[in-house]
């Protein structure tokens, strides 16, 4: 009997709700609502999602208590507190794009941060143009979204992957020039592929005498490297590249190390820097390592850097990784347009002295800016952030572009320290616009 | 020709979704697409389940017709709607026809794990194709139907209508084909095959046939779903895709070409208001919800509908 007419009953009161939900009527704006879309669970949750997300928890509270350094001191966004709706980016492309049209529709944000996944960030910046809806990319790395398509409601506050390979080679030929051969380890998905090929390229293109002996691609996830690292220790390569990350690259030292891999081999993370404090004692001395741009130990001291350190501190109790600095951007980049724009509304209203409409004029001048006053003035600009100065400059001012850095590990009283910084301007490690990585690579790093 | 009522509701359901079209919120649109694209490919589910086959690599067919449709897209240089899906429906009719051959002499767990790994076979090909995007996938955009072209409103529209007609129309086939001689040989299959080959029917070619019918109908959903996501990746033939087909087969139940559809639909609504509701368990709230599901209607939820009616 009963369990049927129960369970109809169920299901046509949640289709009620549903709609009744769905049906609200918007108020009028008192606050701007963002849709923050990062991993929540699955294998990026731990080293990328979850930091992505206690970041900008903990950014909102500061800027809606107006505790910001300054110029980003002012209560929220241009004095409107920040509502945000978080919700997870698993699940693949198909999901995320339902996902993101229900973000738009159905909860009415006004802007969408997020994407930590490369497919995602492709597949979304097309509904984000159908949809017309301003989208921050936050942390994924492809250089595909802007270089195979132009979007004008689409932005990324954090450079792309490319400078990463080629610093590494830049930075490893700076210091060990007599390197002559060269392997990697890499996950077989389409970010370790990207990042063996351009550091491929590159060593390629400027040090053509390296042999490159082999690319080892294990599956993603793979968690037991033993062939790899046995295929590697026996070809005794001078360099092992390795874009590993997470509990892959966490697996890979521990298993590494045992066998005395790094002993005539040393290393280049390119991703390793979050994982430094995760690690000591395992990461041997002499290791080349990044955090995919001006990030974590390799960020600028300044007041943005102290502020984000003591907002994240004070909630993780961790020092903030690489995707807690994308997320810093993301939001002080939209933070700092939507002021702009109100700046420039201000700035070009008419003047006090004009005779007709002084009132109308100046109450549309302080009016909220609308989403393409802001994307105006989010195009080509200028911002700070705690790692440094961001300046969306690529992709039709649409791509921001920052300088990276690389250092080596040392292991000191029980942590890990890295020395020997050198920094690399976005200049040298970013093709020009309208050039796509691999062709800007093997061009010799042409510049117009 | 004389309809029963199983055909005459999906005409009548058909119209009435073209003609409510324009009253639809864009959500309800967009999550009825993607709904009616899972229908289409769990319609195929059911025929196997009838025939007492239970695939766990149907993400394989689903996934081809998808490239299939973004090979004509990116190769071929035609962005047509309709073509896009006849070629996702040949590329994976031509692949069934080879795969059943052999597919089509294994039963119960031996089929569920052969055709798991001809689907994570495509997988671990496309991980490996730099060309094309490997698991980052690529766009695909989908401009005219049948060679004319569509904008904006029209071209949301026009996918809608796409989406609605094929899923309905293989509905409508796929009933009349239960109801025909062969297809009312799937039930017999599952329960006795000593008997219907006794009977003179040849139990492989059915199987055979069905299969190639159920793949023909996931590469239709594929195509459908890349057209409307606007973009593909490999990902849609890892094992938990094809795993959330069989799930949604289960929910739904067997008992008519409804209750995919219905169950597709109430799966996705379900998962789309738990991502927004509960952004940290969405996954417990379908578990729960299969949980119940399966303890108290072990027919699905198309059960539900049925003991109204007396038997």
């Amino acid at each position: 009997m009963k369990i049927g007419t129960v369970l109809r009953g169920c299901v046509a009161i949640t289709a009620a709700l549903g709609i009744s939900l769905a049906a609200q009527a918007q108020d009028k704006k008192t606050s701007i609502k963002v849709g923050f879309v990062t991993f929540l669970s699955g294998p990026a949750a731990g080293p990328f999602g979850v930091p992505a997300k206690v970041a900008a928890e903990a950014i909102v509270e500061s800027l809606n208590a107006g505790k910001a350094p300054p110029p980003y001191q002012t209560k929220g966004i241009g004095g409107l507190p920040i509502e945000m709706v978080i919700i997870d980016e698993a699940g693949g492309a198909t999901k995320q794009v339902s996902e993101y049209r229900t973000l738009v529709q159905r909860q009415d944000v006004d802007v969408v941060i997020g994407y930590i996944g490369s497919g995602d960030c492709l597949a979304v910046a097309p509904v984000a143009e159908e949809l017309k809806k301003l989208t921050v990319l936050l942390d994924c790395g492809t250089p595909r979204v802007f270089e195979d398509a132009s979007y004008k409601y689409v932005f990324r506050t954090r450079p792309h992957a490319t400078m990463d390979a080629v610093a590494a080679t830049m930075y490893l030929l700076d210091n060990r020039p007599a390197v002559k051969r060269v392997s990697g380890i890499n996950q077989n998905y389409a970010y370790g592929q990207d990042s063996w090929n351009d550091f491929e390229a590159t060593i390629k293109t400027l040090k053509p005498a390296v042999e490159i002996i082999s690319s080892q691609m294990p599956k993603f996830g793979a968690g037991q490297y033993g062939a790899e690292i046995s295929a590697l220790i026996s070809s005794a390569p001078d360099v092992i590249h390795s874009s590993l990350w997470g509990g892959d690259l966490e697996a890979f030292m521990l298993q590494a190390q045992p066998r005395d891999l790094f002993k005539s081999s040393q290393l280049v993370l390119v991703a390793g820097e979050p994982y430094l404090h995760r690690l000591p004692g395992k990461i041997p001395d002499g290791t080349i390592v990044g955090a995919r741009g001006t990030n974590g130990v390799f960020a600028p001291d300044s007041p943005f850097k102290r502020w984000l350190v003591e907002i994240y501190k004070a909630k993780a109790n961790l020092d903030p990784n690489y995707p807690a600095y994308s997320t810093a951007q993301a939001f002080l980049g939209l933070k700092a347009a939507y002021e702009k724009a109100m700046r420039d509304k201000i700035s070009s209203a008419i003047p006090m002295g004009a005779a007709k409409n002084v009132k109308e004029e100046m109450e549309k001048a302080y009016s909220p800016p609308n989403q393409e006053e802001i994307i105006a003035a989010f195009e080509k600009l200028t911002f700070d952030s705690p790692s440094g100065k961001v300046k969306m400059t690529l992709g039709k001012g649409h791509q921001a572009v920052m300088g990276t850095a690389y250092g080596t590990t040392r292991f000191e009283n029980g942590v890990v320290k890295v020395g020997n910084i050198k920094y690399y301007d976005a200049e040298r490690v970013t093709p020009p616009e309208g050039v796509t990585s691999l062709d800007w690579i093997k061009s010799g790093f042409k510049r117009p | 020709m004389k309809l029963d009522r199983t055909s005459i509701a999906i005409v009548v359901i058909t119209v009435a979704l073209l003609a409510a079209a324009p009253a639809l919120p864009r959500w309800a649109m967009s999550l009825l697409n993607v709904s009616l694209c899972y229908g289409t490919v769990v319609l195929g589910m059911m025929l196997l389940m009838r025939t007492g086959l239970v695939s766990f690599g149907h993400g394989l067919y689903y996934c081809l017709g998808a490239y299939a449709a973004g090979t004509v897209d990116q190769m071929l240089k035609i962005p047509d709607m309709a073509l896009m899906v006849l070629a996702g429906a040949a590329a994976t009719g031509i692949v069934a026809a080879i795969l059943g051959l052999l597919l089509a002499r294994y039963r119960d767990i031996f089929f569920a794990m052969l055709s798991l790994a001809f689907s994570m076979i495509l997988y671990g090909l496309l991980v490996k194709s730099s060309a094309l995007g490997s698991t980052d996938g690529f766009n695909i955009s989908a401009k005219s139907i049948f060679g004319i072209a569509v904008v904006d409103n029209a071209h949301r529209y026009a996918t809608f209508g796409i989406t609605v007609v094929l899923t309905m129309l293989s509905a409508f086939l796929l009933n009349r084909y239960l109801r025909s001689h062969r297809g009312r040989l799937a039930e017999a299959i599952r329960d006795n095959e000593l008997r219907v080959e006794y009977m003179g029917a040849s139990v492989r070619t059915t199987i055979h046939l069905h299969y190639v019918i159920s793949a023909v109908l996931a590469g239709i959903g594929g195509a459908l779903m890349a057209i409307n996501i606007g973009h593909i990746d490999p990902e849609m033939t890892y094992w938990p895709q094809s795993g959330e087909f069989v799930f949604i087969a289960i929910l739904s139940g067997t008992g008519n070409v409804f209750a995919p559809i219905g169950g597709a639909l109430v799966f996705e609504t379900i998962r789309s208001f738990a991502y927004e509701y509960s952004p940290n368990t969405w996954q417990m709230v379908l578990g729960i919800t299969m949980l119940i599901v399966m303890i108290f209607l072990p027919g699905g939820l198309w059960s539900l509908l049925q003991r109204r009616k007396p038997a």
